[in-house]
């Protein structure tokens, strides 16, 4: 059985109680996006300033669980002064760093396994389209130690239920992006 | 004086032996699902080993005696709500949602139309609200709330407004978020003062207490089996005869009719005129079986139970957490059901309720099906405790105790 110590590491906690780039940003010129988790009802507000395709600026509002609140904040370090290519990438190997997990789930986590929860439920119900060979496509090292204090939240997905949490501030950063690509 | 033996009934629950990281679980989720003990699941098991066969049609013994189960499982719970002709007034559904989605579709279906409308309340479950909502657009009535005030009661300063010329008011009889024991005879004498039939939302009430539908003045009551002991896949929807048979039928097919023609059908007399299709046999089994468990420990000994565990559980989580915990529903647990929904300092349920579990103590974190109220709470989930007749103080000790866990864990505040 997958133990606490797996999800709740220091470092999240640490985002946890510090968040990092809390707040709001005037809109416009900033662009405002709601993400919502409809199991538990947290909110994640994305407030993002871009600027010639940099992620000049971003903040975080609204509320949530330790897993959701800890990887926005984690996110919004990661994704902060990045283009919007490099963050779009980010988004792509955090979400299969997510998910590559969940195949393997039904024979390795056993009781800790939710049968609620059907594979790649979580993409689906942000009303998000992405692409699947992406989501599938696991991570290279590489990648995972690119992502820095956000690779603390592979442990999650020991705990299948909580995905979602980790999940939601990141398919509302991607549907900001899109928001503001398509509007450009 | 307690005649209450808690650890003899744990005993009698053979999931509650089970040991996770070498402790025995403690289950405080009985509202969301009970367990079931050694009792029924012997009688489900022997139903299907040496009696099942399908009810009302074989001429065969074991056809017969199915039957014969069947229809005295009907009784029991007919019996055990206290219904004037337990024969003829229970009808057997999937669930509870399933016995509000039969009166709305069809006694509110035949009944409601524009210009019309019901009252509910604002701590509806979304079983009383949805099915509700869903006909609203369909037929063009409205729907009135009765508001929820801060300490969890309804707020009935306005309730001759809301009632007047309603055609049924809709109400839980207990919140299964904030524990509130509703007044449900004084509401329903007034309801019927303005014509209104009044729909009881047994779900939390009928496993904890006795339950008289006469004395509660209700029209139609609803429960469900897999929260009082019984197995899931049933539920339970009494309503008076008369109004059972002046209803339309709900499901087609099987069973509910008298006579099919390919032009046209009669329905059959009721309740079997609302059991289309082969219905939960062994679940009536189990149900009855469980219903006699209950009976065996007394209701007013099972609700007694409750008040004094609720009330053990208020005291020690306000003794070791004082201003930091924060008990949601109305003071005082004889007001309330066996359930107890709080918040802990600024810890978010679901991060609660997943360091309980690393601590074998089962509670429920989310909005427990009641998203309106959430609203007007102001928060997006509640931590839930809820107990039953094989709870005790230990219990509430273990919760006590991993709250403090929780409290080091995240440690703020
Ligand atoms: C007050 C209330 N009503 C209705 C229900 C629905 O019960 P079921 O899911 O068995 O239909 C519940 C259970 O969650 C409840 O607590």
């Amino acid at each position: 059985m997958a133990g606490l110590e797996d999800l709740y590491r220091e470092i999240i906690l640490d985002h946890y109680r510090n968040p990092r780039n809390r707040g709001e940003l005037p809109v416009p010129p900033a662009h405002r996006t709601e993400g919502f988790n409809p199991l538990c009802g947290d909110e994640i507000v994305v407030y993002l300033s871009v600027t010639d395709g940099i992620v000049e600026d971003l903040r975080i509002g609204g509320q949530g669980c330790s897993i959701s609140q800890s990887s926005a904040s984690m996110m919004s370090a990661a994704v902060k002064g990045k283009t919007t290519a490099e963050a779009r990438r980010t988004i792509a190997t955090f979400k299969s760093m997510m998910s590559i997990h969940e195949s393997t789930l039904d024979t390795s986590a056993g009781l800790a396994s939710d049968p609620e929860i059907p594979e790649g439920v979580s993409s689906e119900d942000s009303g998000l389209d992405e692409d699947p060979s992406d989501e599938l496509r696991p991570p290279s090292e590489a990648e995972l130690t690119a992502l820095g204090d956000l690779a603390a939240l592979q442990g999650v997905v020991k705990f299948p239920v909580r995905i979602k949490c980790a999940t939601l501030s990141w398919n509302t950063l991607a549907q900001g992006l899109d928001e503001i690509a398509t509007s450009a | 004086m307690n005649t209450f033996d808690v650890a003899a009934i744990k005993a009698d629950f053979p999931i509650l032996q089970r040991c996770f990281n070498g402790r025995k679980i403690v289950y405080l989720d009985s509202a969301a699902s009970s367990q079931r003990p050694e009792a029924v699941l012997d009688a489900m098991d022997t139903y299907y080993r040496t009696t099942h066969a399908n009810v009302h049609r074989g001429v065969y013994a074991i056809a017969e005696e199915a039957t014969r189960l069947f229809e005295e499982a009907r009784h029991a719970y007919g019996r055990f709500v206290g219904a004037p002709d337990p024969a003829h007034e229970v009808v057997f559904t999937k669930n509870a949602t399933e016995a509000v989605n039969l009166v709305a579709g069809t006694w509110g279906r035949a009944n409601l139309g524009p210009g019309d409308h019901i009252v509910l309340t604002e701590m509806e479950h979304h079983a009383n609200l949805v099915p509700w909502l869903m006909l609203s657009e369909q037929k063009g009535f409205s729907i009135r709330y009765i508001p929820v005030d801060r300490s969890g009661w309804l707020d009935l300063s306005d309730i001759d407004a809301l009632l007047d010329g309603a055609k049924l008011l809709g109400v839980t009889l207990v919140s299964n978020v904030l524990g509130t024991l509703n007044p449900v005879a004084e509401l329903a004498a007034l309801a019927h003062a303005q014509g209104a039939l009044v729909l009881a939302d047994g779900a939390q009430f009928v496993p904890h207490m006795a339950t008289s539908v006469t004395a509660l003045g209700c029209d139609f009551l609803v429960a469900t089996g897999h929260k009082m002991l019984g197995p899931t896949g049933i539920g339970m929807l009494w309503a008076r005869r008369a109004l059972l048979e002046e209803m339309p039928p709900f499901l087609g097919g099987g069973e509910m009719i008298r006579d099919v023609r390919l032009d046209g059908f009669t329905p059959n007399e009721v309740p079997w005129k609302f059991e289309a299709g082969t219905p939960p046999i062994a679940e009536a089994v189990g149900l009855a079986a469980a219903l006699s468990y209950l009976e065996g420990l007394g209701m007013d000994a099972v609700r007694a139970h409750e008040i004094a565990l609720t009330g053990y559980a208020m005291d020690a989580l306000q003794h070791a957490y004082g201003d930091e915990i924060v008990l949601f529903g109305p003071d005082g647990p004889s007001n309330r059901g066996g359930v107890l929904s709080f918040a802990f300092k600024d810890l978010h349920p679901h991060d609660i309720s997943q360091v309980l579990d690393a601590e074998g103590v089962c509670i429920r974190a989310g909005h427990h099906c009641a998203k309106p109220l959430m609203r007007k709470l102001d928060v997006s989930a509640t931590a839930r405790a809820s107990f039953y007749v094989y709870n005790d103080e230990q219990d509430v000790e273990a919760l006590v105790k991993a709250l403090g866990k929780a409290d080091e864990l995240f440690g703020i505040g």
